[in-house]
């Protein structure tokens, strides 16, 4: 579902995010994506949402290779991505429907489509009653929760997140975590970067480790392998 | 999963939320509306001036007559007698004998000079006939001919056609529109330029909006279309405030219009735009907004990306 292949990132600075970066997530595994600050973590999820284009390598996500894109199809290329960040990104002016509905809205839905698939969407993250009010009247884990039922309205294969967790107490972290795991439970490929090694240990799921843009390993946490344990 | 109905749906929605922005800053929306206004009202104020020059001076512009001045002491039944020539030579619709008697006693009784006319004892004035050309034998060679042609009788002093004014007063009506095409330009442009301003403005007043729309997948298309609303809206907006202005200032200037036409005895009265003039300035300003907003998205909202 996610391929990567010996993908290396340049930014325009010079800066060399990753290099060499190879691993691959097969349709409806729920991944790990972890790593010190400045890893390359987000520059990995950057790549997958085509937010980036790969300097060299090739970066293939639902079948399909994000370097030959033409610009006019990334549009549609987004929507089969759900998308998760750290700061959420929501519109603080616009109420909590609105901001859900988005995704639906660029795709030109159906009005009466879009008022049920927000309601659903919102009930998955447990937010349902909340339509009305506005992203800063919620708490941030609340807040973090639209963030994801944004994410996932338009049902998408892949679900992506950087980091969902980083603003929030553990318990509300985990709570977080519980509902990317529902999401990969009925069938969604889902990649979570984060630097919480806890939570990671706590969901036993597959880890994928950067190091100074390098893949350390990539590994399931109950066989460990070789390289895993170099010094 | 969609429908000629959800695009129609999409589309309000987007012309509603673009009246909705206009609404929520008004002052500046005003201030834009009333350049917008006033540079669309300038070209069409100057065409209504064109237009009604010309209609004024419809009435007479084509009726060119000649004016056959005979020497002084011919006598009248000489002049009647060559009427009747005048009268049966083709070109010539109808013939209008003037004695000198007569255009002196209208003379007298309408310029004011009655009683120094009086201390005259002999008539200065000659006999005079009005050619009236027929319809289709007034172009400028017929007209030429018929002149040569009463120029030749030796009792004729001089023959005159009132036609030199009619092509001055074309000419200059000419400039003017000339002038009209020109400012119509000019100010087109201006207001391109200024509905590009305003929108670039709002593009960077929702670069947020804008960028989350196009991480969640919406298309340039997309993200372009309230603003083309928005650019539009202002122009149609504009073109009903010059229309207000240019209406104004006819109602305003037709009872002056009207007494100087009665003062040279025409029933004209100042047209105001028509029905077309109308129309073609709401859709030429709606155009020219929509145009000029396309404009300022191309260039600004390309370079609005999405940023993790
Ligand atoms: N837009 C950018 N321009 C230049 N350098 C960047 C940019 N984004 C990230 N980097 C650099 O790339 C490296 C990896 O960053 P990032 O992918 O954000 O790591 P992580 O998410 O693991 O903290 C860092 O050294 C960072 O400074
Ligand atoms: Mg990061």
């Amino acid at each position: 579902m996610i391929r990567f292949e010996r993908v290396a990132k340049r930014y325009p600075n010079g800066r060399e995010a990753i290099s060499g970066v190879s691993f691959e997530v097969p349709r409806g595994e729920m991944v790990f994506l972890t790593g010190r600050s400045g890893a390359g973590k987000s520059t990995v999820l950057k790549l997958i949402a085509l937010l980036e284009r790969p300097t060299r390598g090739v970066v293939t996500v639902n079948g399909r290779s994000t370097g030959a894109l033409p610009a006019r199809k990334i549009p549609a290329f987004r929507r089969e991505i759900g998308v998760v960040f750290q700061d959420h990104k929501l519109l603080v002016d616009r109420p909590v429907f609105d901001n859900v509905a988005l995704p639906l809205v660029v795709a030109d839905t159906p009005l009466r489509e879009i008022d049920k698939r927000v309601r659903a969407a919102l009930d998955q993250v447990g937010l349902l009653g909340k339509e009305r009010l506005l992203p800063l009247e919620l708490s941030i884990g609340e807040q973090q929760r639209v963030g994801i039922a944004r994410a996932v309205i338009t049902k998408p294969a892949v679900l992506i997140a950087d980091e969902p967790t980083g603003n929030l107490d553990p318990e509300l972290a985990l709570e977080v975590m519980n509902v990317f795991r529902r999401f990969q439970e009925v069938g969604t490929t889902v990649m979570v970067a984060t630097h919480d090694m806890h939570l990671v240990r706590e969901f036993g799921k597959r880890e994928i480790v950067l190091e100074s843009g390098h893949v350390r390993d990539a590994r399931d946490v109950h066989v460990p392998t070789i390289g895993a344990v170099a010094p | 999963m969609t429908g000629p109905g959800t695009w129609l749906a999409r589309h309000l929605q987007a012309a509603l939320g673009a009246s909705g922005r206009l609404a929520r800053a008004p002052l500046a929306t005003l201030f834009t509306i009333a350049v917008i206004g006033l540079a669309l009202a300038l070209p069409l104020g100057l065409k209504l001036f064109v237009d009604n020059a010309r209609a004024a001076t419809g009435d007479f512009a084509n009726a060119v007559d000649l004016s056959i001045y005979f020497r002084l002491g011919t006598p009248i039944e000489k002049v009647r007698q060559l009427a009747e020539r005048a009268r049966s030579r083709p070109g010539v619709a109808s013939v209008k004998v003037i004695p000198a008697d007569t255009a002196l006693a209208e003379f007298r009784k309408y310029s004011g000079f009655g009683a120094a006319l009086d201390a005259i004892t002999d008539n200065p004035l000659p006999h005079v006939l009005g050619i009236r050309p027929r319809a289709g034998a007034d172009s400028t060679a017929e007209l030429a001919k018929l002149k040569d042609y009463f120029a030749s009788w030796p009792e004729v002093e001089l023959v005159q056609m009132d036609i030199e004014w009619v092509h001055r007063f074309n000419a200059i009506l000419e400039v003017l529109r000339r002038a009209l095409a020109v400012a119509a330009v000019v100010l087109a442009f201006g207001v391109l330029a200024v509905v590009g301003n305003t929108i670039r403005l709002e593009i960077q007043n929702r670069r947020a909006e804008i960028e989350v729309t196009k991480l969640v997948g919406g298309s340039n298309a997309f993200v372009r279309r309230p603003f083309l609303y928005t650019g539009a809206l202002y122009g149609l907006l504009g073109a009903m405030l010059a229309l207000a202005i240019v209406f104004g200032a006819t109602a305003l200037l037709a009872p002056a219009v009207a007494d100087l036409a009665a003062a040279y005895g025409s029933r004209f009265t100042l047209l105001g735009p028509g029905q077309d003039d109308t129309l073609r300035l709401l859709g030429g300003g709606a155009l020219l907004g929509w145009i000029g907003a396309w404009g300022a998205a191309a260039r600004h909202l390309r370079a609005i990306e999405p940023q993790a």
